[in-house]
């Protein structure tokens, strides 16, 4: 069952979400609660018996479930900014009208925070790119974007989890571990941290 | 242990799936006809989670190290055992040296090899799944090849009990959708989401073209050939969660049907979803087969899991009742 929140994006519906997603998460019946952008969808252990009931309570809970705030930690990423790994930074200074460094101060200088993880294993979507450097998606995916990619999808950014093909523009790499199923906590990105990107070199 | 001799490619240890790490983006991966893997693993005394061995391309053969009970399930095939028949859906007992080999089924796309005690790889994220984009779990992370050795987990069933016994496959004892008439596979679908956005005509196109499935299709998904769904106005979905089976319809308006290895999110518009029930059977179409669709409400989709875990608690009651004859 999948559950939408009506309106915008921003952080305070998705801070909403966030708290849906951790009430409904310990009902009966519930095996996770998988948050996306702006909605939650429910895995059920059994399909629930009365759908309708179950809507009437979830619509009730969101009325007046708290919202939760981005009050996870605060994750620092060194990015080498542009070179090998940033191959479509140059796409992005004509796309923009701006310049290379102007791109990398803006979005090294912007707060994100951690809306969802999903798609890839370790893969966040984090909300906050400056509008300036807004850059569509590529028609046709670049096949082999390193994972550890410093990316811009339209109006988000990310880091790539996993070494695939990928249809976001590159503008750098992190040498940081975005997922380890070995690890106690797999993902390093959980909804509701944030992140600040750091320069740490810039190859033009 | 068991040693891979012949494997083509994409071959993989799976089990029924990953549970509860979809918030890490991590998708369920397991058998993409978990009825096969849970009847083999009855078929053995396993528990029905046991890990076994997916086989999708062919020839694939392996050789015992020890002596070890096991079953091939799922496709229908043809395969020996040094030489000596073994059937479909049957389990049997091999000693060490024995060589397993499994042709090209006549019919269905995947066989099942389970073996007594399950085959034992680490457990990661609760499951002995191979997860291939991610690159964990199974062997590895990685599919099957010539020389891998894969530990054998301790039977729960005591060696001596009988073996060489089998089950009416599923698509047989399982009435409902069956196998249809035309060798088109009728698969039954709920509404999902972005339905009522697609025009009408559009909509009643979906349920009466005979879809082709592509070459393009995999364990994520298998992609459709025969007709175009398109909006009347593109529609940019926020990022959401999906499961296996969902359709989701990418602008170009080829619809694709999400299956185990899909991600756990997607932005495109779900025109249906293939209900659970018949999800294995779609787990065994091959590419360049048929398929129609048909519509279910919801309760119909629960009730259709009735007959399918009927069908798993007889094999499961019958096998043991014979093993212990």
């Amino acid at each position: 069952m999948l559950v939408e929140a009506p309106g915008e994006f921003d952080l305070i519906q998705q801070g909403r979400i966030w708290a849906l997603a951790d009430a409904l998460s310990s009902w009966p019946n519930v095996q996770e609660a998988v948050i996306g952008v702006t909605n939650v969808m429910l895995i059920f252990d059994q399909p629930p018996s009365d759908i309708g009931m179950l809507s009437a309570s979830i619509v009730e809970l969101w009325h007046r479930v708290p919202g939760r705030r981005a009050d996870g930690k605060v994750i620092e990423i060194p990015v080498v900014y542009g070179g090998e790994l940033g191959f479509d930074l140059p796409a992005v200074v004509e796309h923009t009208g701006l310049s290379a460094r102007d791109i990398i101060r803006i979005h090294s200088e912007g707060d994100y925070t951690v809306c969802a993880v999903a798609s890839s294993p370790g893969f966040g979507y984090l909300h906050g790119l400056d509008p300036r450097i807004h850059m569509p998606r590529k028609s046709v995916p670049s096949l082999n974007i390193r994972a550890g990619s410093v990316t811009i999808g339209g109006m988000q950014t990310g880091v790539a989890a996993l070494t695939s093909p990928n249809g976001w523009n590159a503008i750098g790499w992190a040498s940081v571990a975005m997922f380890d199923p070995w690890r106690e906590q797999p993902s390093l990105m959980l909804p509701g941290d944030r992140v600040k990107f750091r320069i740490d070199r810039i190859e033009l | 242990m068991i040693e891979i001799l012949t494997s083509a490619a994409f071959n993989t240890i799976q089990d029924l799936g990953r549970r509860g790490a979809r918030r890490f983006g991590v998708s369920t991966s397991g058998a993409m006809d978990p009825i096969a893997l849970a009847g083999g693993n009855a078929l053995l005394g396993n528990d029905d989670n046991a890990a076994g061995i997916e086989i999708q391309t062919f020839p694939f053969r392996l050789r015992f190290q020890a002596d070890a009970a096991f079953a091939l399930t799922g496709a229908d095939h043809i395969s020996t055992l040094t030489g000596s028949p073994v059937g479909s859906w049957w389990c049997r007992r091999a000693r060490a040296g024995d060589i397993l080999a499994i042709e090209t089924p006549r019919r269905g796309a995947r066989v099942y090899a389970t073996v007594g005690g399950g085959l034992d790889v680490p457990s990661v994220l609760g499951s002995r799944s191979t997860h291939l984009r991610a690159g964990f779990g199974g062997l590895e992370g990685r599919t099957l090849q010539a020389g891998d050795v894969i530990p054998v987990g301790r039977p729960l069933c005591e060696a001596g009990r009988r073996v060489d016994f089998g089950a009416a496959p599923p698509d047989v004892a399982i009435a409902g959708a069956g196998s249809a008439e035309d060798r088109v596979l009728r698969i039954r679908l709920m509404r999902a989401g972005e339905y009522d956005l697609f025009p009408e005509a559009v909509q009643a196109r979906f349920w009466s073209t005979t879809w082709k499935i592509s070459a393009r299709s995999d364990r994520g998904g298998y992609r459709l050939a025969g007709d175009k769904l398109t909006l009347d106005a593109p529609v940019e979905m926020r990022s959401h969660g999906v499961v296996p089976g969902v359709v989701q319809v990418p602008p170009g308006g080829e619809p694709i049907i999400q299956m185990s290895d899909a991600n756990t999110a997607g932005g495109y518009p779900k025109m249906a979803a293939v209900i659970q029930a018949d999800l294995w059977r779609l787990g065994q179409a091959t590419p360049g087969s048929f398929i129609t669709f048909s519509e279910v409400s919801y309760q119909d989709a629960v009730a259709a899991m009735a007959p399918v875990n009927d069908y798993l608690a007889r094999l499961r009651a019958t096998a043991d009742l014979y093993r212990a004859l």
